[in-house]
């Protein structure tokens, strides 16, 4: 159990290419960090600096309260799984949890114990003497959890450990990752692409581009309070809604957008927060052409074109609506709904 | 399985597109052992036809194992084969190994490593020859150095590691290359989870790469034996012709001697077949071996 601390991390590779700038992340005991972003932005390269896998350029990087930084990985206490689970192809399952327990010397029985209670909690007792190729992709997910379970290290570092799962077993196995970690306690950095696997999973998340963080939040001050362009368009689907704010100017009296900084030429609306009816009192009302309607079952989404404006916009309303395409339609929108941005700078302005 | 059946317009076009190689297989391959199969049970005549050759059932072959000019035959391309495969694979796995480490040069390095390989034996012969010839070679010279006096015309010994030296050194590359495939068909996300797992370097490859090559070194160790064994003829000519005293004699260059320069053919046909078997019996056990082990 420990704390990690990163402050000011930064990776130059050879050849002076940048992956990662002034990364500040304090990691609470216990906590679960989810890195998110797209491909490319450094949330890999930044865990396999923690985890020791690539060499750190620049900061300093604690974990509990010593610098780690020129460790190997073997001596920094932690675990960690990789997307592909990384199991040794010729050794059991036993051996393959118990290979890092045998390189730490520990006592026969000791190791045992911990691989059996390990193969308990994850359900993998029965195929102790099997090998990874004989599993199919959820039992070889949970032998790489338990492998670096077993080693009870001071934290966990996952690396995408779900993409290669198909879409219903990548669920089930987000829940029982999360249930594992909130019942161990054990700090953890968990990276991903996926926006659905980082809300849902994390106790606080960190969204990077280009190598650096764009915010750190709770899931839901991220959803709610976006603070850059960036973060607006990649949290939430379908993506926020981007509107020039001139256009919303000329649409609704001046006193409605009073709230929103002169500063500010782009205004996100999150699909959800039009509702398909005629404006109320102090709402904005706005209006457009049905292009598409798209059912999805509890929910739908509609792709529309509102009145003179070029922008694709979506909508989504907890029902489906008895509309036919080409129809225009009515929507309103709270005031306080408005998520305003500069967009040269990319930052919130109010 | 499914096959696709590709079908021919003419109905001689796929018999003429296979008799190059079956001709060729008939008369080089099919043809010779036949020959050789029969002559091993024959007693050949004499060069004037007077005494025509006799049939002598097994005899040739009893009179070989009954002799100890060709069991220590036997015995000397065991240690030959077995060093050479030895020398070869484990300097070519070292070599994979560090290859395998380079980013850049790696390419480069690979070129000159494989070049040894498009050398013909008897030259390589004639280059080690050199190297340690015992009046000129630098080999000697150095070490004289060290106090140790060496000659292969002399000393069995010598002329044994100069013989298994120049036939590995050929067999490195190819050795090297493999190795190296194999090695980069490793994920490295393995070395990882095992360099994270407290795995050393030294435990890393040995408890993780070295059996996940397991595959890829028994292929190895059986063509490097049947190299060993057969391919080795023009490294021999050329250096030692199997001396000094029979002690790099090994059975392909003991069928040459006994058959071509002593014309004993009888027995040097009754060799050949043995030789065959053994060949036999390795791409027996290797189909098998492999067949089983390939997907761990």
């Amino acid at each position: 159990m420990a704390s990690i601390t990163m402050d000011n991390l930064g990776k130059v590779y050879a050849g002076n290419v940048r992956a990662v700038t002034g990364v500040n992340i304090d990691i609470a005991d216990g906590e679960m960090i989810v890195l998110v972003g797209p491909s490319g932005c450094g949330k890999s390269t930044l865990l396999r600096m923690v985890a020791g896998l690539e060499t750190i350029t620049e900061g300093t990087l604690r974990i509990g309260e010593r610098v780690v930084n020129t460790l190997e990985p073997a001596d920094r206490d932690i675990a960690m799984v990789f997307q592909n689970y990384a199991l040794y192809p010729h050794m059991t399952v036993f051996n393959n949890l118990a290979y890092g327990l045998k390189n730490r010397g520990l006592k026969k029985a000791e190791i045992d114990r911990r691989v059996k209670d390990a193969a308990e909690m994850l359900q993998i007792g029965q195929f102790l003497d099997r090998k990874p190729r004989q599993l199919s992709g959820g039992q070889r997910q949970r032998v790489a959890m338990g492998r670096a379970l077993v080693r009870e290290p001071a934290a966990f570092l996952f690396d995408e450990p779900l993409s290669n799962l198909d879409a219903k077993l990548r669920v089930q196995m987000r829940v029982e990752i999360r249930q594992l970690q909130k019942r161990l306690g054990t700090t953890s950095l968990y990276v991903t692409h996926d926006q659905l696997e980082a809300l849902t999973m994390a106790d606080r998340l960190v969204v990077l581009n280009g190598g650096r963080i764009e915010q750190i939040g709770t899931p839901m001050e991220l959803y709610s309070r976006p603070e850059t362009v960036f973060v607006a368009g990649f949290i939430g689907s379908p993506a926020m809604n981007m509107l020039p704010a001139d256009y919303l100017r000329t649409l609704v009296p001046a006193e409605a957008l009073a709230h929103v900084p002169q500063n500010a030429d782009l205004i996100g609306i999150r699909p959800e927060d039009l509702a398909l009816a005629p404006p109320a009192m102090g709402e904005i009302g706005l209006s457009g052409r049905l292009l598409l309607l798209e059912p999805a079952g509890a929910e739908s989404h509609l792709h529309l074109v509102f009145d003179g404006i070029d922008e694709h916009v979506v909508v989504r309303l907890p029902h489906v609506p008895d509309v036919s395409e080409g129809a225009t339609l009515q929507f309103s929108l709270k005031r306080e709904k408005l998520h305003p941005f500069h967009q040269a700078s990319g930052q919130r302005v109010a | 399985m499914q096959t696709k059946r590709m079908t021919f317009s003419s109905k001689w076009l796929p018999y003429a597109l296979l008799a190059p190689q079956v001709i060729i297989t008939l008369i080089f391959f099919i043809w010779p052992s036949y020959q050789a199969l029969l002559q091993s049970v024959y007693r050949q005549g004499d060069a004037f036809g007077i005494r025509p050759p006799t049939f002598v059932w097994f005899d040739n072959f009893k009179a070989l194992f009954a002799d100890t000019l060709y069991l220590n035959s036997l015995k000397v391309t065991l240690i030959f084969s077995v060093g050479t495969t030895l020398l070869s694979m484990s300097v070519a796995l070292l070599f994979a190994v560090m290859v395998n480490r380079m980013i850049r040069s790696r390419d480069s390095y690979t070129t000159f490593l494989v070049w040894p390989y498009a050398v013909a034996p008897a030259i390589a012969g004639v280059l080690w020859w050199f190297i340690f010839n015992p009046s000129i070679g630098i080999m000697p010279y150095v070490l004289d150095m060290f106090g140790y006096d060496w000659n292969h015309r002399r000393n069995s010994q010598d002329a044994m590691m100069m013989v298994i030296i120049a036939a590995a050194w050929k067999q490195i590359s190819y050795n090297f290359l493999f190795f190296l495939a194999g090695l980069q068909s490793i994920p490295h996300s393995l070395i990882e989870a095992a360099a994270i797992d407290g795995a050393s370097r030294m435990k890393r490859f040995w408890t993780i790469v070295f059996p996940l090559l397991s595959p890829i070194t028994f292929f190895l160790m059986v063509v490097n034996i049947v190299y060993a064994m057969f391919d080795t003829f023009g490294v021999i000519h050329a250096t030692t012709e199997g001396g000094p005293a029979q002690a790099t004699n090994i059975l392909v260059y003991k069928v040459y001697r006994d058959g071509f320069v002593n014309l004993n053919i009888g027995s040097s046909a009754a060799q050949s077949v043995i030789l065959m078997a053994i060949v036999i019996i390795l791409t027996v056990i290797q189909f098998r071996y492999i067949e089983r082990r390939v997907n761990y």
